[in-house]
């Protein structure tokens, strides 16, 4: 042994980068040199099973084809159709929810909040494994429940007669993906806002309650003004998480993206591009393409909810 | 705009007195949308459950089966029939705890770094951290693929637990935690004393960031456990899927066995319900920190 260890010591000065280390290794192998490859394939033709030689350099080819491929314009349109479907009615829901929990909810509120949350933390597959059961045209109990609603006067006329076919239907897919969605994230969204109220000063309330605001005008001009930085993120996550949704849709349609591709994410259809029909420069053409519409998004989500800072 | 709302709202009369009643109501109905809500978010979980205990036949019912039956047992021997079951849960276990184990090591490490070091290029490493925080999961599906192609790690449980274990959420969870409660004193007495970097972190910021670390690790052991887009990229042999993509493959358009599905299901939320159960509040706050300062 050369070194003594006795003597030896790391030196200060190098300790932070030992300890960086392993990040910065694992970020070089499998977060920077794969993206910058996916960046060099997406110009070039590609079959990951012929080798490296077979690689052809085709230009912007593989940006043309996507941007003039009928699914890809359609994978995209339902992508964002799910995303604004799941995702605004978690938020529409959540705040009142959540007002409703801090507010009068004493007794039970942990338990509350954890059933909410529990979603959450399932797995995806089991979650949407179950879901698939739920939705089954002739077991499923949510065709059951329309059917005793549909004996009913009145809503009874409102709803189908016959048992919806909701996973193979064109129509029908998209709404039963954003169920599931919805009822995953919206615990998530509820402990955010609940987090926020808890900030909000409470003589703000009594200020107003002396100058006889109402429980509205309150929830109007303290609640939602004091909830605007939170609902900054928590639409951010939506949008962001909207667009990348895969797993939800991959198990409703059993991974091909449902008859007539209704249920086709963007992300299914990239995943399908690469391993279903092995065409690797396309499906990372795609992913940068689709990477610049979320980037886009949130950036737009940034400007609607931060500039317009006057709380109105 | 606000200001004139607040001077027109000082103009009414007060509404005090006939408030009282009013509030007993609001506050039942508080209570029935919340209990509504909680009723949706449990019956699914129930129904699984249900449905694990029946057969295929007795889901097929008109109506479907409410209560608990007595097909467990046969399902689950259907389960291991059809798959291999007991290998995927075993390597879903294996996955989640080498993940667990080498994301708190990594993480614990970067966030010391970050929360009581100065060093040069901090701010932009930081920087990076963060931004790979942004970066959407499906970037990775085609880089990962082909990376773990070059290495031969196709197959392998390595390729699931190692790319991630130095996760940007980790990184972040740990520095805010070094940053607030790892005292500078502390770490200037123990190198004062001659005690080497390294021993410091072992021995001194380690113990000091329990905490920090339990609500880490559920988080990943958790993350692992769920992982679905990873192990259906890389894991291409039915005997190497974890449990997410074995109960996928039981999938079929034509004869889903529903009972054996759903007892795969169940056993593999089982789990993560007792996490749940066990440290429900230590979870919520460690998934949605950051969000509120």
């Amino acid at each position: 042994m050369t070194l003594n260890p006795v003597k030896w010591r790391l030196p200060p000065a190098w300790t932070p980068y030992v300890l960086l280390s392993p990040f910065i290794i694992l970020f070089l192998a499998f977060g920077l040199f794969p993206l910058l490859f996916s960046f060099y394939l997406s110009f070039h033709s590609w079959e990951p099973s012929a080798g490296m030689d077979a690689m052809q350099y085709v230009g912007f080819g593989n940006f043309i084809f996507s941007l003039q491929d009928e699914w890809f314009w359609k994978s995209l349109k339902n992508t964002f159709w799910l995303a604004a479907a799941s995702g605004i009615p978690q938020h529409l829901i959540a705040i009142p929810l959540a007002c409703f929990i801090h507010a009068g909810i004493k007794r039970g509120r942990n338990l509350a909040v954890g059933v909410y949350f529990m979603p959450y933390i399932t797995s995806t597959v089991a979650i949407a494994i179950m879901f698939t059961a739920l939705f089954s045209t002739n077991f499923g109990l949510i065709n059951q429940a329309l059917k005793e609603l549909a004996n009913l006067p009145l809503i009874g006329n409102l709803l189908p007669a016959e048992p919806i076919d909701w996973t193979n239907n064109s129509d029908t897919i998209k709404p039963a993906i954003a169920i599931v969605v919805f009822w995953r994230y919206v615990g998530f969204n509820i402990v955010l806002y609940l987090a926020a109220l808890q900030t909000i000063p409470a003589d703000l309330y009594e200020a107003a309650r002396m100058d006889g605001a109402g429980r509205l005008q309150q929830f109007r001009y303290i609640t939602l003004p004091s909830l605007r930085p939170i609902m900054y993120f928590g639409v951010t996550l939506s949008v962001i998480g909207g667009l990348q949704l895969f797993e939800e849709p991959f198990i409703l349609t059993a991974g091909n993206g449902g008859s007539d591709q209704a249920g086709m994410t963007a992300a299914i259809y990239l995943y399908r591009m690469a391993f279903d029909f092995n065409d690797f420069g396309a499906a990372s053409a795609m992913s940068w393409l689709l990477f610049a519409v979320v980037a886009a998004l949130t950036w737009l989500t940034h400007r609607v909810f931060h500039v317009r800072n006057s709380p109105t | 705009m606000s200001l004139d709302i607040q001077m027109t709202m000082t103009d009414r009369p007060r509404e005090r007195l006939a408030k009282s009643g009013d509030s007993r109501m609001a506050l039942w109905a508080a209570y029935a949308l919340v209990a509504i809500g909680s009723l949706a978010m449990v019956a699914p979980f129930y129904f699984m459950f249900v449905f694990a205990t029946h057969t295929r036949a007795e889901i097929f019912n008109v109506p479907p089966p409410l209560f608990f039956g007595g097909s467990l047992r046969e399902n689950v021997a259907m389960l291991s029939e059809r798959i291999s079951f007991w290998h995927s849960l075993g390597w879903s276990l294996y996955v989640a705890l080498a993940s667990t184990a080498l994301t708190l090591l990594f993480c614990s490490m970067a966030g010391y770094a970050f929360g009581r070091f100065e060093f040069k290029g901090k701010k932009w490493l930081f920087a990076l951290v963060m931004g790979t925080m942004l970066m959407p999961s499906f970037m990775n599906m085609i880089p990962t693929f082909l990376a773990m192609d070059a290495l031969g790690w196709i197959d392998q449980p390595r390729a699931l637990y190692l790319p991630g274990a130095a996760s940007a959420f980790g990184i972040f969870l740990m520095r805010q935690f070094v940053a607030s409660s790892i005292p500078t004193e502390l770490i200037d007495a123990a190198r004062m004393d001659g005690c080497g970097e390294m021993s410091i972190y072992f021995r001194i910021v380690l113990p000091l960031l329990r905490p920090a670390l339990g609500t880490l690790g559920l988080i990943t052991f958790i993350a692992s456990w769920n992982n679905f887009i990873a192990p259906l990229v890389v894991m291409r042999s039915p005997e190497m899927y974890t449990l997410p993509l074995a109960l996928r493959s039981l999938q079929s358009p034509i004869d889903t066995q529903w009972g054996a599905l759903m007892a795969g299901s169940a056993i593999a939320t089982i789990p993560l319900l007792v996490l749940f159960v066990l440290s429900s509040r230590q979870l919520i706050s460690g998934l949605t920190t950051g969000a509120v300062k």
